[in-house]
């Protein structure tokens, strides 16, 4: 089926692609002016913090950013500088705001990844037994504890963690992304690094564990009803074989929808994880930009997450309608 | 030689209901069976509890389902424990459902489905299931097998799809094939194709067929042997012959009455189909025989006791006291005085 369907999936990624400007250009025009409803700027934040400023000092400062623009210049001045694929400079840290966001990209996409990963594994395998189970004891034990994970807020459940894994156990360290002044390399660094990144990962995760163990189960016990799979049963595989290759299968296409509109969220939670865990990653830098009044740094930032947001759209596209073939890729 | 399959004395409960009571029926090596009755008279759990597939709710209450395997032995299956059943399901015995549409996993090719009954059989490598794949769906006489293998159930007509399911269900050569209502979902054209196929099929792979049905055009056409089932009851077993020329039980002479036949008497303008009376009896809590209600010539002794099924002739069985009886005498009479 791949080669029937690649020249369409092509078209498709092209016209998504082109699709996708005028929605960014959209969003980044609609988030400029709301920034503007904050109070103060970038200059007022950093003479704020100096404390001994004088007034001569916050206009100089203004101008230097231009600041002291009309709004609607300075909008023409952000979307003339994104036209040459410049997000502009940041005031707070006197550096382009393409290089800051670089540098933190890497940390949150793989704690997005590695919470996305352990969200669909541990959900679906609880799914899966709690389906098996339907009705019974191990059943209604997960689903109180799924609804535990859907209802505990994930600052929270950091905090707890460190409390346990770091504090009382002391097996993972409580936060930061790898070992400071240890130089290591190769697998080491990476093992170093895996380290560091369960706990946030995990309490990032737990949230979405809860959705995806309840979808399963639902979709499975809907699907095991299905004429199918009595089809299966009559060729005489086993129960494991029928619930692999036959009912997991199709339950797990509405899981995939909803981990797809799930990866913008998980980009807004790490906000609140990466602070708990004092994680570098962009989700802390927005929080510091927010209260530095850095809206260079801000923009940047949404314009990333609404590309990443279209991207994963057209990916979550495509992955369903491989695993789908009702689906066609349009 | 025993039957291919001899049905005892099956009863399936569910908590509130027992909707197949005392069912015996038996199905020999090449012979097409048909088991005939309406809606909700037992049929299809009777088909399933042969695959031992019933729904969850439901068990074999009682009886046996002794079943011929290949090496001549005979063993039950109602008490078959589940890993000796995988390897009787879809080898020895095969099912090929009602509902062509819903019957096939959507998501997975037809190849695949047809491939995955032989790779666990038959123990053939990928390559070569998907090649037997390939000449299976030759075999159901779907065209362009080779193209048609990839394709999904929903990209092929409820006529193709049913020939897929047939193809998945003689995969392994089977020693007895079930068909529940095979084409009820399909339109009259291609009815008669893929009974055409299955009967065929029957004749090259010396298989028995178990034939469910409640269409007496399909019984007179391919059956060699018909049970008519009531109300969960069997009421009459009898070569199809005997059973158009001189059916006994009341229910089944109701049937054929009733049966619309391409002829001028039977234009509506000439009167009203014939009709069985009432409605089916519920098969729970009834006392003595469960069509007493219905039937024409019903006595007092119908209504005391379950009627036992009685032999006739020679391979006529009838479950009724009064035909039976009247049967007897017609019998010494000719005896006395023929």
């Amino acid at each position: 089926m791949t080669t029937r369907r690649l020249p369409r999936i092509l078209k498709a990624v092209r016209r998504t692609a082109l699709q996708a400007v005028p929605t960014v250009i959209g969003i980044l025009i609609l988030n400029f002016f709301l920034l503007r409803l904050t109070p103060g700027d970038a200059a007022d934040a950093l003479a704020g913090e100096a404390g001994a400023a004088t007034v001569e000092t916050l206009a100089a400062l203004k101008s230097k950013f231009g600041l002291d623009l009309p709004v609607l210049e300075q909008l023409g001045g952000y979307l003339s500088n994104l036209a040459h694929f410049s997000l502009g400079v940041s005031p707070r840290y006197n550096q382009p705001v393409a290089e800051l966001i670089a540098a933190r990209l890497p940390n949150t996409l793989s704690l997005m990844g590695l919470a996305l990963v352990f969200a669909l594994v541990i959900g679906i395998t609880l799914g899966a037994l709690m389906a098996s189970f339907a009705g019974r004891p191990t059943d209604r034990v997960l689903s109180v504890v799924a609804l535990l994970f859907y209802s505990i807020p994930s600052f929270w459940i950091g905090l707890m963690l460190i409390v346990l894994f770091s504090v009382k156990l002391g097996w993972l360290p409580t936060g930061g992304a790898e070992t400071i002044g240890a130089n290591l390399t190769g697998w080491e660094a990476v093992l170093d690094r895996a380290r560091y990144q369960i706990l946030p990962a995990l309490s990032l995760a737990l949230f979405y564990v809860a959705i995806y163990a309840r979808l399963t189960r639902d979709d499975m016990i809907e699907v095991r009803t299905q004429d199918h799979v009595r089809t299966a049963r009559a060729k005489g595989l086993s129960p494991f074989a029928v619930t692999r290759d036959h009912v997991l299968r199709n339950a797990l296409i509405p899981v995939t929808t909803m981990a797809g509109i799930h990866l913008a969220g998980l980009m807004g939670g790490a906000v609140v994880v990466e602070t708990v865990f004092s994680w570098p990653g962009l989700g802390r830098l927005a929080y510091e930009a927010v209260m530095g009044r850095d809206f260079h740094v801000l923009l940047g930032i949404l314009l990333l997450s609404s590309l990443l947001v279209v991207a994963v759209n057209a990916a979550i596209d495509i992955l369903q309608a491989w695993l789908d073939p009702r689906i066609e890729v349009r | 030689m025993a039957p291919l399959i001899d049905v005892r004395d099956l009863s399936i409960a569910f908590p509130r209901a027992t909707p197949v009571r005392g069912l015996s029926l038996t199905v020999e090596a090449g012979e097409t069976v048909a088991l005939v009755g309406e809606s909700g008279s037992g049929k299809s759990l009777t088909a399933l509890a042969l695959m031992r597939l019933l729904p969850d709710a439901a068990r074999i209450a009682s009886g046996e389902i002794l079943f011929r395997g290949r090496d001549g032995g005979v063993t039950d299956l109602a008490r078959l424990e589940d890993r000796t059943l995988r390897r009787v399901r879809g080898r020895d015995i095969a099912m090929v459902f009602q509902e062509p549409m819903t019957s096939l996993n959507p998501v997975l090719s037809v190849g695949q489905q047809v491939a995955e009954v032989v790779r666990l059989h038959e123990g053939l490598s990928r390559r070569a299931a998907f090649a037997r794949a390939v000449e299976l769906l030759d075999l159901v006489r779907i065209p362009e097998p080779r193209r048609r293998v990839g394709d999904y159930p929903h990209e092929l007509s409820g006529g193709m799809r049913q020939r897929v399911m047939i193809a998945i269900a003689v995969a392994c050569a089977p020693r007895l094939l079930i068909a529940d209502e095979p084409t009820t979902a399909l339109d009259v054209t291609i009815q008669a194709q893929v009974l055409d196929l299955l009967d065929a099929l029957r004749r090259d792979l010396s298989m028995g067929l178990l034939l469910i049905t409640h269409d007496l055009g399909v019984v007179a056409e391919w059956a060699d042997r018909v049970a008519v089932m009531y109300a969960g009851r069997k009421v009459e077993d009898a070569p199809f012959e005997t059973l158009f020329g001189a059916p006994l039980h009341p229910y089944t002479r109701g049937l054929l009455a009733a049966s619309p036949r391409l002829d001028a008497s039977q234009h509506y303008s000439a009167g009203a189909l014939a009709e069985i009376q009432g409605s089916i009896a519920s098969a729970a809590g009834e006392e003595g025989c469960a069509f007493a209600p219905r039937c024409p010539n019903a006595r007092a002794l119908c209504r005391a006791a379950v009627p036992a099924v009685e032999v006739v002739a020679p391979g006529h069985l009838v479950a009724c006291p009064v035909t039976t009886a009247t049967a007897q005498r017609e019998a010494r009479h000719a005896l006395a005085f023929g």
